[in-house]
């Protein structure tokens, strides 16, 4: 399968709107409220609504469900709970969905065990939203509490490495060298253990399923909230021996997911189940507490040594991850192998343990793994670059790898040294006195300054999209991708009208439906990557079969003319070495009379190049915070966040991308967390109120500089994709400012007043 | 939800009557807490006398040269009006610095005085919570507590008032004025909020259908020397972990009538009145505002440690009380977290 196209030898015409700043066209509709969410879609009969009920305890067993008392309510439907769920498919691997881990998945209603705290009980059907919620509020339900642990601390003991099994995750480099030699004869070393603690996701829109039931032999219509659609078709039609038709997954726009929709979330499974059983369409919506009932970033604690020559050459690295995972599940993420992808060390060694404990699974969040390590390197790293007196952004120039150490292979770019110098200029760095509290605003705060850097894959996953170009010249292309608030929709609009020439208003892109040409869930950064391409092949698919018909046009000029030596441009299809000769696509329509002119193309991860290559994206991250020491608040007042990701579909919302992610690291830094209760083994601040996330006046100036890369290795697109990178440093070049204004090194996340009182 | 009736009254006494005309009645003022707390199960009247109607919305100048507060004055309306901003500027600096524009617009201010904690485990129906359930027992005692109080707690509930507005009442020494099946009464706002003490689950000291329906405030609102310095996790829409509001009257340097309450900190805004003697008569040092704090909290008790815990908020507050009253002597915000206006330095 051919994935390139002959660049034409001519400067980029007007209708190259790959790159441009173009607005999402779906814009308009989602400030008017005119795009739909999952729990916003009317069905055509009546709609009946489903509130889930949650354990109260950490682990046990349900004795009884009073189910009768609530069911005598006027206007409640059915209660569904293990008692009289039908059964369902038997065994593990119809819950395991695309992006499981290894394990065995939580079976929703199947038991009476709990297994972690918030677990879905029970659903209550009712007529309306508020009786639903009311009925379930009163549903009595006894339970053998059991043992249980919530502390991480006291499951180490039992910790485990980390088993191979979930898509993606990549396990620890091998050893190199002596690190215990060679820690030992270092001058300057640095050793410290870092901690953050579970973050969930609390994107703004809630879960949320509406099932359309269309009748008798009807499909029905599941409108969900996910970052993935054909991910919850297969999961829905193994659980409910359904076929995929039947199976229909819809989702056109996603209020948010950073990660919590990868995997198909409960409440699809209760609609889905109320649906099927009373055939009746039905919604069900979790409430805000109930996003805490989900995946989150996994409390994770690490232990890093670190140490370089006297010229600070690194010596020595040895960083080891220990996370939570949940009693049935083996959550695993890519944690302390960028340490070894980002620096050159000749002696290294790495580890990556799981843990269990009473929870529920954590989940990929943001940056999974990354977001994690690079926090706990580039604060140490950060640490080593004191110790050897040299400048911290020198310091990891020094110590730069153009290879990846970690596999002997080359980069397919790295233009991550652009990025640090870029970076440090718009920033100012030259400027930084070296000292720690050496620096102060003109109202008296400490001012500090730090850096640190980030590394993400440039993946590609299985992806395929159709063009359909109708005879009125208009062009729609499809795919059952997702749009999480990426952009999306418009990037794959200028993909496919710059493949074929198209102005952007003759093109339309949809996405979010089962029914179009399956894609892979929208994370990992890979969407831009692999759907662009698969649109891309698509068009081109189109385009070759409109050179056909141009060709068969009477005295058509591009007679004999190759598909790899024409453009398409302004409309036409040009000949390369003349472009006087032309065809006008709408002519080429007109003349076949054809109705349409269709294709599907795909794309897909190359394997000689993934053999060949170390395929990532770079970020390095400048930041300036305001210290009052008396008090212990810290204000992060500028950012400066420069990213090598290839090429920039569109610097605006690819812009917006690593805003939103500069935003998600300085809430990591100094905000979030999920409070953990372990007398109650539940998350205790569920809600928006005490969980804090930032608000518009924690945020000031960010500035985001893309250095582009020309990379044809990594993508047949040249793109490796923006959705993690941005945020990736930031939570270290945080903490390192803060140690810069005040020569206080905080090692646990968040950095809250009383870490620096 | 539970089913409930609703009562639209018109006027205070009718409004009163309604309400001890219904078991389980609640007063519904704004909307903004009691609502949520009926979303989330964890108030269940059965009648709500809805006050929306009533003509107590008004702010007047009173003849002492006071100000009125009607209580259904939204906190909005309340922390705008020109009388407040220019005679009780604290009044206006602490209702800004809660809750976002869009709650202060809805909430009044008797609603404000009636607001329930934010303790988690009040709001969690799976944890035992003597404020929601007397008898369960308190959750924070050693759980997560990173929002709960240090100084006059009880080893049944060691909930925090979460109100920034009432914390400078406090400071400005407001009455409260209500209305009940026995007439009308007016209590001091020292009087008002209570210690959890054995009951908890009373956060204050009205009789049974007792309404709210002004707050006055004294002639003296220290518009010269005060400040709110409100301390919490981001820069809005979060409660205090402590917050400290000071009205002072000064002569040059020497501080001749101190006034001040602490939020974040107490079941009940917080005052120390023999720490306010303290002040009174001397000259403004950080010596001494490092006494008076360390007076304040002499007698505090914190449930832990780390971050998830509160003991930190005992050095906290007393480094928030020097700075306030620094703040407030000195009238220059030299930092001033509440309002952080480098933006772009």
């Amino acid at each position: 399968m051919s994935q390139t196209i002959a660049t034409p030898p001519t400067v980029r015409l007007d209708s190259d709107v790959v790159g441009k700043p173009i607005s999402r066209p779906e814009g308009p509709a989602k400030v008017s409220g005119a795009a739909k969410y999952a729990a916003e879609f009317s069905v055509t009969g009546p709609l009946w609504y489903g509130y889930v009920v949650s354990s109260p305890i950490a682990k046990g067993k349900i004795t009884k469900i009073y189910a009768d008392e609530v069911l005598a309510i006027p206007g409640v439907q059915q209660v569904f709970s293990h008692e009289n769920v039908p059964s369902l498919a038997w065994f593990d691997r119809a819950y395991k969905d695309d992006v499981a881990p290894g394990g065995s998945p939580f079976r929703p209603l199947h038991e009476p065990e709990i297994m972690f705290s918030q677990q879905p009980v029970a659903l209550v059907v009712a007529d309306t939203f508020e009786l639903a919620r009311y009925a379930a509020s009163v549903l009595r339900i006894d339970y053998d509490v059991a043992e249980f642990n919530t502390n991480l601390e006291v499951a180490a003991p039992k910790a485990f490495d980390a088993p191979k099994g979930k898509t993606g995750f990549v396990p620890p480099p091998k050893p190199k060298g002596d690190v215990e030699q060679a820690y030992a004869d270092a001058p300057h070393k640095v050793a410290g253990e870092y901690v953050h603690h579970a973050q969930h996701h609390n994107p703004m829109e809630m879960f949320g399923t509406t099932v359309d039931w269309l009748g008798d032999g009807k499909k029905m219509k599941i409108y969900d909230k996910t970052q993935g659609a054909p991910n919850v078709q297969q999961y829905i039609a193994k659980i409910f021996g359904l076929s995929k038709e039947e199976a229909r997954i819809i989702s056109k726009f996603t209020g948010g997911g950073f990660g919590s929709g990868l995997r198909p979330q409960y409440q699809v499974f209760m609609a889905v189940l109320a649906a099927l059983e009373l055939e009746h369409s039905v919604r069900v919506v979790m409430d805000r507490s109930q996003m805490f009932s989900m995946g989150h970033r996994p409390h994770t604690v690490q232990d890093i040594r670190l140490a370089s020559d006297d010229q600070g050459y690194l010596q020595a690295m040895e960083h080891n991850a220990l996370a939570e995972t949940s009693q049935f599940e083996d959550e695993t993420e890519t944690v302390v192998n960028w340490s070894g992808i980002l620096y050159k060390v000749p002696n290294s060694q790495f580890d990556y343990k799981l843990t269990k404990i009473d929870v529920n699974t954590p989940a990929d969040m943001r940056a999974p793994g990354a977001a994690t390590g690079s926090f706990a390197i580039e604060s140490a790293i950060d640490e080593l670059s004191y110790k050897a007196g040299r400048d911290p952004l020198d310091f990891r120039l020094l110590n730069y790898t153009y290879t990846d150490p970690t596999e002997n292979k080359p980069f397919s770019s790295k233009r991550l040294d652009d990025c640090y110098h870029e970076g440090a200029k718009r920033f100012g760095w030259d400027q930084r006195n070296p000292e720690p509290r050496s620096m102060r605003d003109e109202n008296g705060l400490l001012v500090g300054w730090g850096v640190a850097a980030g590394c993400w894959d440039a993946s590609m996953q299985k992806a395929a999209a159709k063009a359909v170009l109708a005879a009125d010249g208009h062009l729609t292309v499809s795919s059952a991708t997702n749009d999480q608030g990426a952009g999306t929709y418009v990037i794959m609009t200028q993909m496919a009208a710059q493949t074929l020439g198209l102005p952007l208003a003759q093109v339309t892109f949809e996405l979010g439906d089962t029914e179009m040409p399956e894609a892979p869930v929208q994370g990992g950064s890979w969407t831009a990557n692999s759907v662009g391409a698969a649109v891309k092949d698509a068009c081109q698919a189109v385009g070759k079969k409109l050179l056909k018909l141009a060709q068969k046009m009477d005295d058509s000029p591009l007679a004999g003319v190759d598909f790899e030596d024409v453009q398409f441009a302004d409309g036409h299809i040009r000949a390369n070495e003349d472009i006087s000769r032309s065809v006008a696509i709408a002519d080429i329509l007109a003349a076949s009379g054809e109705a349409k002119i269709e294709a599907e193309g795909k794309a897909g991860p190359n394997p000689i190049n993934m053999l060949k290559y170390s395929m990532h994206s770079h970020n390095a991250v400048f930041v300036e915070v305001k210290v009052d020491e008396d008090l212990g608040t810290i204000h992060v007042t500028r950012v400066v966040d420069a990213v090598a990701a290839g090429r920039i579909m569109n610097p605006k919302t690819a812009r917006s991308q690593v805003l939103g992610g500069v935003v998600w690291g300085i809430g990591m830094a100094l905000m979030e967390e999920a409070y953990l209760n372990n007398d109650l083994g539940r998350y205790v601040n569920h809600n928006y109120a005490e969980y804090h996330i930032p608000v518009n006046a924690d945020i000031k100036k960010i500035d985001v500089i893309f250095v582009e890369e020309e990379d044809d290795i990594a993508s047949p697109i040249g793109v490796k994709g923006v959705g993690e990178i941005g945020m990736l440093g930031v939570a270290a070049a945080v903490a390192n400012a803060v140690y810069h204004a005040t020569g206080k090194r905080v090692r646990e996340l968040p950095l809250t007043i009383d870490k620096l009182l | 939800m539970n089913s409930f009736t609703l009562t639209q009254a018109t006027a205070a006494d009718e409004a009163v009557r309604d309400y001890a005309g219904h078991e389980h009645a609640a007063y519904l003022g704004g909307g903004t807490n009691l609502v949520d707390l009926m979303k989330y199960n964890l108030e269940r009247p059965s009648h709500l006398t809805s006050l929306g109607l009533l003509p107590l919305t008004d702010i007047t100048s009173l003849p002492d040269g006071g100000l009125r507060l009607g209580a259904l004055a939204t906190n909005a309306d309340t922390a705008w009006h020109p009388e407040v901003e220019k005679r009780y500027p604290l009044l206006s600096q602490t209702i800004l610095a809660g809750a976002t524009p869009q709650l202060r617009n809805a909430a009044t201010n008797g609603g404000n005085l009636n607001q329930r904690t934010r303790c988690y485990y009040f709001y969690d129906l799976a944890a035992p919570c003597n404020k929601r359930e007397p008898g369960t027992g308190c959750s924070a005692l050693t759980g997560p507590n990173r929002v709960c109080g240090v100084l006059g707690t009880s080893e049944s509930c060691i909930a925090t008032n979460p109100s920034d507005m009432c914390v400078a009442l406090a400071a400005l020494e407001a009455t409260v004025r209500v209305q009940g099946p026995n007439g009308e009464r007016t209590i001091k706002f020292d009087d008002y909020h209570r210690l959890p003490g054995d009951h908890p689950e009373k956060d204050n000291t009205l009789e049974p259908g007792e309404l709210v329906t002004a707050i006055d405030l004294p002639a003296e609102g220290y518009a010269d020397h005060f400040t709110y310095l409100k301390l919490r996790d981001r820069s809005s829409y979060a409660f205090a972990l402590v917050s400290v509001a000071v009205g002072l009257k000064m002569n040059g340097n020497t501080i001749e009538k101190a006034r001040f309450a602490l939020g974040g900190v107490a079941h009940k805004p917080w005052r120390d009145q023999e720490a306010e003697k303290m002040l009174e008569g001397q000259t403004a040092s950080p010596d001494l505002f490092r006494k008076v704090a360390a007076k304040v909290f002499a007698e505090a008790k914190g449930y832990g440690e780390g971050s998830l815990h509160n003991s930190f908020k005992i050095e906290l507050g007393k480094r928030a009380i020097v700075r306030a009253l620094k703040q407030a002597t000195e009238m220059k915000y030299e930092v001033n977290p509440n309002v952080f206006l480098n933006s772009n330095p």
